[in-house]
């Protein structure tokens, strides 16, 4: 559980070294300039290997270890898969899967608009308070719109969605800003209209750090879901909480690495897309 | 103001006044671009005509306005007054991307678009214009062909596997994409090697003689300017045209201070380079004499020249020794043998620059033009140079004061506005 709270800030680290470098490889093809083609390829490729073995390990190892485990009343009641494991698994998704959705459907048009030459000016302040928000802790948020909206998932699901908007926003911006105005140049002159140049040239230009935004967005939303519990949300935070108030090692390690497994698999998907959506000769 | 001394120079008047310019492809009447918050217009007032099929070379020092007056061609840069023609037809409103896929467009830094093939590069505009697919993908290995890169190896390739050269040949295929009557060109070889830049402005001005495109080509480097321009325009501050002419006379008769220190030292040297060997009257105050002549004639002939060397040529008619009055008092030796051998040959179609420089190379100060067979047709010395130089110039110069006078005339006959045309 606390290794996942502690993923959060990381992951923000890392979301600002993305605005400060150049275009972001994902983590799992380090562009590492100094190595040869040849080695980078077979390195980003074990990458993509690598996170599913350890994923089906995990899962592997944490069935034994439940299976082997001995188990009072209220541990069978807690790991019971139908009952409470799999509809918590669920909901987790569920939550990750609507609030990427939403940031994305708001955060990209977002800044593809604040990023056109008309509207350019007032991106900066939005960005700045966009920022400024981005401290308010996630907890914090939770409780607030806990405090405005109403139990249940669907208020974890805002609140998270404002949460991450800000990796996306910046990364959308960053990404168009980063397109070499020249290559746009180039393409209006021909003939192509601001929608086609658009279309056509900035955004597939900028899909590779658009998309690493959206990762990042997709990992803090897949910890954070694990507080959803907390105001009525569900997810895999509620196991780790029974596994916490009963003193039941068990249930609190089965919650805890589940929610770490999901979060695996996540980014591997994550990371998936992201090599399939890169355009090619980049 | 040196401006309004100018004025004489105009486009319009050396248009109108030289027979042997084409009708405008494009023409800019009094074009000018003020940017918002500026108070000094970036370009003020530009008439300019772009004769069709030609290369206009706008030429001027850094941030005289070419590159923003090449932009307002193809409205990448509005202007804010003054009207453009295009093909005789006033395009200063009408939809800047329909007319931009009519005119071809190529920067210095390329701009390919990194995520496509160089095939999809080539295709953007016959793809914008709806070409079928087949008459694109034709188009596509045709360009390719003709900027000298082949088909089957690049077409799939992707712009980062491309040199800078290579790279700059699919700029300018991509360019002539829909095959565009004009051309725009915005210092296109300026980020290329010295070696690969001279193979791409020779490869260039080979493919024009085919394709007869009207070309707008800008630079800062009069050298390109002299080697690519049918045309030059030499511009000032504010993109104002200091003088509008061929290399030629550009060379041979700056029309101020301006231009003569823009084309700097050299320009007569450079001049030379348009003026061939065939062109010129050969000097024929050299005596010259056959191997197999009896030495006695030789010597009357050598004794009533003034020029203190002889050419002796060999049954063939060609020239082998030059001789002087020490190797003919030295009878011993055959006339084959004496004197010193002939090194300067130059052939009629030679440039006088070449001619020039084989001449300061051989001994004695001369080059002997030969044919294809290496038959002597004459002999060209330092003198018939100078008198070329001389003859350039003082046709340049009345060149110019008969544009004065003709100006004068259009000045009596129009009003004092001159062209006749306002800007409404």
């Amino acid at each position: 559980m606390s290794s996942q709270l502690e993923d959060v800030p990381t992951e923000v680290a890392v979301v600002d070294t993305v605005h400060s470098a150049e275009p972001p490889d994902e983590p799992t093809s380090p562009k590492s300039g100094g190595l040869p083609p040849g080695l980078r390829l077979v390195k980003s490729h074990a990458g993509l290997f690598v996170t599913p073995a350890i994923i089906i390990f995990g899962s592997l190892a944490l069935y034994l270890y439940v299976q082997g485990a001995d188990k009072i009343f209220q541990d069978e009641r807690s790991l019971n898969w139908d009952a409470n494991l799999r509809p918590q698994l669920e909901q987790h998704l569920s939550i990750t899967f609507w609030a990427t959705l939403f940031t994305i459907i708001v955060a990209v048009p977002l800044g593809v608009f604040l990023t056109r030459p008309k509207y350019r000016r007032v991106g900066s302040p939005i960005l700045a308070v966009a920022t400024s928000g981005q401290a308010i802790p996630a907890f914090g948020l939770l409780v607030l719109a806990f405090a405005w909206l109403d139990r249940g998932p669907w208020t974890t699901i805002w609140a998270l969605a404002l949460f991450t908007l800000l990796p996306v926003l910046r990364n959308t911006m960053v990404g168009l800003e980063q397109v070499d105005q020249n290559v746009i140049e180039a393409g209006r002159g021909m003939g192509l209209t601001k929608r086609q140049a658009l279309r056509q040239i900035e955004l597939p230009l900028a899909i590779p750090v658009i998309l690493a935004g959206v990762r990042t967005a997709l990992v803090i939303t897949v910890g954070m879901a694990a507080l959803a519990f907390l105001i009525g949300g569900g997810g895999l935070g509620a196991t780790i909480s029974a596994g916490l108030k009963l003193s039941r090692d068990l249930v609190l390690i089965t919650g805890a690495v589940m929610t770490a497994l999901v979060a695996l698999s996540v980014d591997w998907i994550a990371a998936l897309i992201e090599k399939t959506l890169r355009p090619k000769g980049l | 103001m040196s401006v309004t001394d100018n004025s004489s120079y105009s486009p319009q008047a050396t248009a109108a006044f030289n027979d042997d310019v084409a009708a405008p492809m494009i023409q800019l009447q009094g074009v000018g671009k003020v940017y918002p918050g500026s108070d000094i217009p970036a370009v003020a007032d530009l008439d300019l005509s772009i004769p069709e099929g030609e290369i206009l070379v706008l030429v001027g020092p850094s941030g005289c306005g070419k590159s923003t007056t090449l932009r307002l061609i193809n409205r990448m840069i509005e202007p804010t007054s003054g009207r453009i023609i295009f093909n005789g037809e006033d395009v200063t409103t009408v939809n800047a991307d329909q007319l931009r896929r009519q005119i071809g467009y190529v920067i210095q830094q390329i701009g390919l678009f990194p995520h496509q093939t160089i095939a999809q590069n080539i295709s953007t505009v016959p793809k914008l214009l709806g070409w079928d697919k087949a008459k694109t993908a034709a188009r596509v290995d045709e360009l390719l062909e003709i900027t000298g890169l082949d088909p089957n190896q690049y077409r799939d390739r992707y712009p980062k596997e491309l040199s800078g050269g290579q790279a700059q040949r699919v700029g300018v295929a991509r360019a002539l994409g829909g095959d565009p009557d004009v051309l725009l060109m915005d210092e296109p070889f300026g980020a290329i090697d010295p070696i690969t830049r001279d193979r791409l402005q020779n490869e260039f001005l080979r493919l024009q003689g085919e394709l007869k495109k009207t070309i707008v080509f800008v630079t800062h480097d009069i050298d390109e300017a002299i080697k690519m321009g049918d045309r030059i325009a030499i511009l000032g501050e504010q993109s104002v045209i200091r003088q509008f002419d061929t290399p030629e006379r550009i060379l041979a008769y700056p029309v101020d201070d301006f231009v003569s220190d823009f084309i700097g030292s050299g320009s007569t040297l450079k001049g030379l380079n348009f003026e061939r060997v065939h062109d010129l009257k050969l000097s024929d105050d050299w005596p010259v004499v056959n191997v197999d002549t009896d030495r006695g004639d030789v010597q009357r002939l050598y004794d009533a020249s003034p020029e203190k060397w002889m050419l002796v040529l060999d049954r063939e008619q060609r020239p082998i020794r030059w001789v002087n009055d020490r190797h003919l008092a030295d009878m011993t030796t055959p006339l084959a043998e004496a004197g010193a051998k002939v090194t300067a040959l130059v052939d009629p179609n030679a440039t006088l620059h070449d001619a020039l420089e084989e001449m300061l190379l051989s001994n004695a100060g001369q080059a002997v033009v030969v044919d294809g067979k290496g038959r002597c047709l004459g002999i060209l010395d330092i003198e018939r140079l100078a008198e070329v130089l001389k003859r350039l110039r003082s046709q340049a110069r009345k060149h110019y004061e008969d544009l004065a006078v003709h100006e004068a005339q259009l000045n009596a006959a129009n009003g004092p506005d001159g062209s006749g045309e306002s800007n409404s």
